[in-house]
């Protein structure tokens, strides 16, 4: 694992989670995606024109988020439905929503214990980079960010307990 | 291959999943698994699933176990329900990998369970036995 990854205030046992973390999104690209991420330069920003969240709730409450800009998000549906990019059309933001779903239950069921008690939402994606996310406790993060062909992808998992 | 020996005629399956990109894409695998597939029918819940089965004869289920309206275990429960689709078999394919919600959906009447993110030649062991009779 190589990626650029940030602690959020979180505790050393979420400090562990960013491995675990960083494997689950990597597993759903290489295999329903086709594609390996690689890590990014340090410093490396993007614009977040899409950002697919999962909440999760149980024995871990806390909500996963996906941000990439509009040209990931197309790309992944592309590579997803297996169609040319210029095929693609409004199924980015479902696309993008089971990513993230799927990189959260995959998450999960990598940690002793969540898979069975811990649920979680159907995906909810926002687009549009003009927002502020409030979480509603001064809650910890851990922060994943990685390259998908080129383009910054940034995995958070806000954790409210 | 005993599997390619059996299957004289394409499969006709029904993919059952609120997310239309994830029906595309577990189609997908299936062909890219060898399956060959009639046009494959599609439902965005087990209710809609239901409807669409008793208008529609098919030979294979793979279903979602989280979905709004009705949800994949609850779907299962009522499947028997269906004259000309009780004894289709189920594949769950889900994200929920707990050891609990395999049993569940095992015990409900699943014939198989495979857990996202998946590649082809999982869906392929899993559902191939299905289809085969053999789980």
């Amino acid at each position: 694992m190589n990626s650029h990854t940030q602690v959020l205030a979180a505790n050393s046992s979420h400090e562990n989670w960013i491995p675990l973390l960083e494997m689950a999104v990597r597993e759903v690209f290489e295999l329903m995606l086709g594609c390996q991420l690689t890590a990014p330069a340090e410093g490396a920003e993007t614009t977040p024109e899409f950002t697919a969240m999962v909440g999760l709730a149980g024995q871990l409450c806390g909500l996963l988020s996906i941000r990439c800009n509009g040209k990931a998000a197309a790309l992944m549906t592309s590579k997803m439905l297996g169609v040319d990019l210029d095929k693609v059309g409004p199924e980015v933001s479902d696309a993008l929503g089971e990513v993230c779903n799927m990189a959260a239950g995959n998450f999960k069921n990598k940690i002793a214990g969540l898979a069975e008690g811990c649920m979680l939402s159907p995906p909810t994606v926002v687009t549009g980079s003009d927002y502020t996310l409030h979480s509603l406790s001064d809650s910890p993060a851990i922060e994943v960010r990685l390259l998908f062909e080129g383009m910054l992808i940034v995995i958070t998992l806000q954790i409210n307990s | 291959m005993a599997f390619r020996q059996i299957q004289l005629m394409p499969i006709r399956a029904l993919i059952i999943d609120d997310s239309s990109v994830m029906r595309k894409i577990v189609e997908r695998s299936l062909r890219q698994a060898g399956i060959d597939l009639a046009p494959v029918l599609e439902a965005g819940n087990g209710a809609e699933a239901l409807v669409v089965l008793q208008e529609n004869q098919v030979d294979l289920i793979l279903c979602d176990v989280n979905m709004p309206v009705m949800d994949g275990l609850e779907f299962i429960k009522q499947l028997p329900g269906v004259p000309n689709a009780k004894d289709v078999p189920v594949v769950m394919i889900t994200t929920e990998g707990s050891e609990s919600h395999v049993v569940q959906a095992l015990s409900s009447g699943a014939r198989g369970y495979i857990r996202k993110p998946f590649t082809p030649e999982q869906v392929r062991e899993h559902v191939v036995p299905v289809l085969a009779g053999k789980s």
